[in-house]
């Protein structure tokens, strides 16, 4: 048997984004959407692809349950996995942003309420600018929390902007550009590199 | 007594077997206390892996750690000689805190350290031990050493700019391979062109050393890290010299520049082994003449480190093999 290259794709829009990158680099998996199975191959082509939640992605990667996989540079930014990012896939594009309620204005005097999923992209945002903060961690929804007065600002992904207007709120400091990368496990790297290059090369 | 291996645990087999190599390769066996003064760990702390040790109070009120690191022990008791060779391995526990679970762990860690005239014929040696070590612990799976000459990447990062701060994210990212994000970083930081170029093209090179060589010398003409190539040359030349020699098996070794050390304590080469199966490193080391340096010693050095704990993931990983059964089932 050749060399097989294990995939860890994010489940949902961006992983079926990527998908496409590689089945028109030569990687095509026939069923891949069909039926609800998470393990898909193809022997000829020398690939695997597993479908995995998306903030999983690194956790597979960096275990070496995968050699390879694509996730946001958000998710690389709040886990932090000892991997290599090989490249920028250019697709999945977003930004990482401070938004508020449209009349906010920030006090220093006491220490700003940030609600979010990205803990640690907030703290070190908030780290490198000097500036007390009180972090709320959220799963979901966190539009709402200045809302209801839970917190002064959300730290949050922001791709066209539409549900901050329908919550009526602004993006007062941008972050970060983000996007999906491709990473690759230390160790599966050397004894992979050829067939890991050729893809790479390919798309 | 005649007695039989089987009784022996795997990884006491294995410690058998690297201390039959290091042995015979004329290293001595190396006992250290348990306990060591904690004020060793605070000087050095950016040594460590984590700054985190396990501290309590001796009897006399002195404060003491478990420890962290062999190394640091070794170079604090040794008496600087840089005209002679002293050449120790040792099997010892050391008490880190684990990344994965945030808490104290226990590891057994196995390895050799070469003081002194430590010139480049002892890294050629050492470097050879390392990957008969591979070898010897991968059984019958396929290993890697991945070799670097760090300074290389410290002449062309001291060369591209004087900010620290932009240096320091600029390693991270070469370890990472991540060469979009340094192009990135390199045009917010005006930095000119070529010599982001250079930088990149050195962290491209990745296999077989002997045809590395050829575009290293390629890449490098003219830069800061010019110098630097016949020096990474003669060690080459002293690891494959020492392994003709040898048995003639097809060498493991590859060159690879993306391998980072924290600049203020290493120099020269440096290397990492993996073993197919084991999604991290199993043997770290390298040359650290500035650690020496730093603790006042004229003497250079050179070692690495064995994790015998992280070989226990051999077998019983995920990965190919398991994936291979979940699709012949």
């Amino acid at each position: 048997m050749g060399t097989m290259i294990n995939v860890a794709l994010p489940k949902g829009r961006l992983g079926e984004k990527v998908y496409k990158m590689f089945e028109e680099a030569g990687y095509g998996c026939p069923d891949i959407f069909e039926g609800r199975k998470l393990v898909f191959e193809n022997r000829d082509a020398g690939i695997r692809y597993f479908w995995v939640k998306p903030s999983d992605v690194p956790i597979y990667v960096e275990r070496g349950a995968a050699d390879i996989g694509a996730c946001g540079k958000d998710i690389l930014l709040e886990y932090s996995p000892n991997v290599y990012e090989l490249r920028d896939l250019g697709i999945g594009k977003c930004r990482m942003v401070v938004a508020s309620p449209k009349d906010f204005t920030d006090d220093s005097e006491y220490p700003l309420r940030v609600a979010t999923k990205f803990v640690n992209i907030a703290q070190d945002h908030y780290a490198s600018v000097g500036r007390d903060i009180d972090i709320i961690k959220l799963n979901g929804s966190i539009e709402i929390a200045p809302i209801l007065g839970l917190s002064d600002v959300i730290v949050d992904l922001v791709e066209t902007g539409t549900t901050l207007k329908e919550n009526n709120l602004v993006v007062y400091e941008e972050i970060m550009d983000i996007s999906a990368r491709l990473i690759a496990n230390k160790s599966g790297y050397n004894f992979k590199s050829a067939a890991i290059n050729k893809l790479l090369g390919r798309l | 007594m005649q007695y039989d291996q089987s009784v022996l645990t795997r990884t006491e087999r294995r410690v058998f077997a690297l201390r039959t190599l290091y042995s015979r390769a004329g290293y001595r066996s190396y006992r250290m206390r348990k306990f060591e003064d904690y004020d060793l760990y605070s000087r050095n702390k950016d040594f460590l892996l984590s700054d985190r040790v396990i501290t309590f109070t001796d009897t006399n009120g002195k404060l003491k750690a478990l420890k962290p690191d062999v190394t640091l022990s070794i170079v604090k008791n040794y008496k600087d000689r840089p005209d002679e060779l002293l050449k120790l391995f040792y099997d010892e526990n050391v008490y880190r805190v684990s990344e994965r679970t945030n808490s104290f762990r226990e590891i057994t860690q196995m390895g050799l350290e070469c003081i002194g005239a430590a010139d480049n014929k002892a890294a050629g040696e050492v470097i050879r031990l390392a990957e008969q070590s591979l070898a010897l612990v991968a059984e019958e799976h396929d290993y890697i050493l991945r070799v670097s000459d760090i300074d290389m990447l410290t002449f062309i990062l001291e060369d591209m700019t004087d900010s620290k701060s932009v240096r320091s994210e600029l390693l991270r990212l070469s370890g990472e391979k991540n060469i979009h994000e340094i192009e990135r970083l390199c045009a917010a930081s005006e930095i000119p062109e070529d010599k982001c170029r250079t930088l990149t093209s050195l962290l491209g090179l990745y296999g077989d050393p002997e045809e590395v060589m050829e575009q290293l010398k390629e890449i490098c003409r003219g830069t800061a890290a010019e110098d630097e190539v016949a020096e990474l040359q003669d060690v080459l030349d002293h690891i494959f010299r020492d392994q003709d020699r040898d048995s003639g098996q097809a060498s493991r070794i590859i060159l690879d520049f993306s391998i980072i050390g924290d600049i203020n304590y290493y120099n020269g080469m440096a290397f990492e082994g993996y073993i197919d199966g084991i999604p991290e490193c199993v043997l770290v080391g390298g040359r650290y003449d500035k650690l020496m340096h730093r603790m006042k010693k004229k003497s250079r050095a050179i070692g690495f480190a064995v994790y015998l704990d992280t070989l226990g993931m051999l077998g019983r990983t995920a990965g190919d093999q398991a994936i291979e059964s979940f699709f012949s089932s």
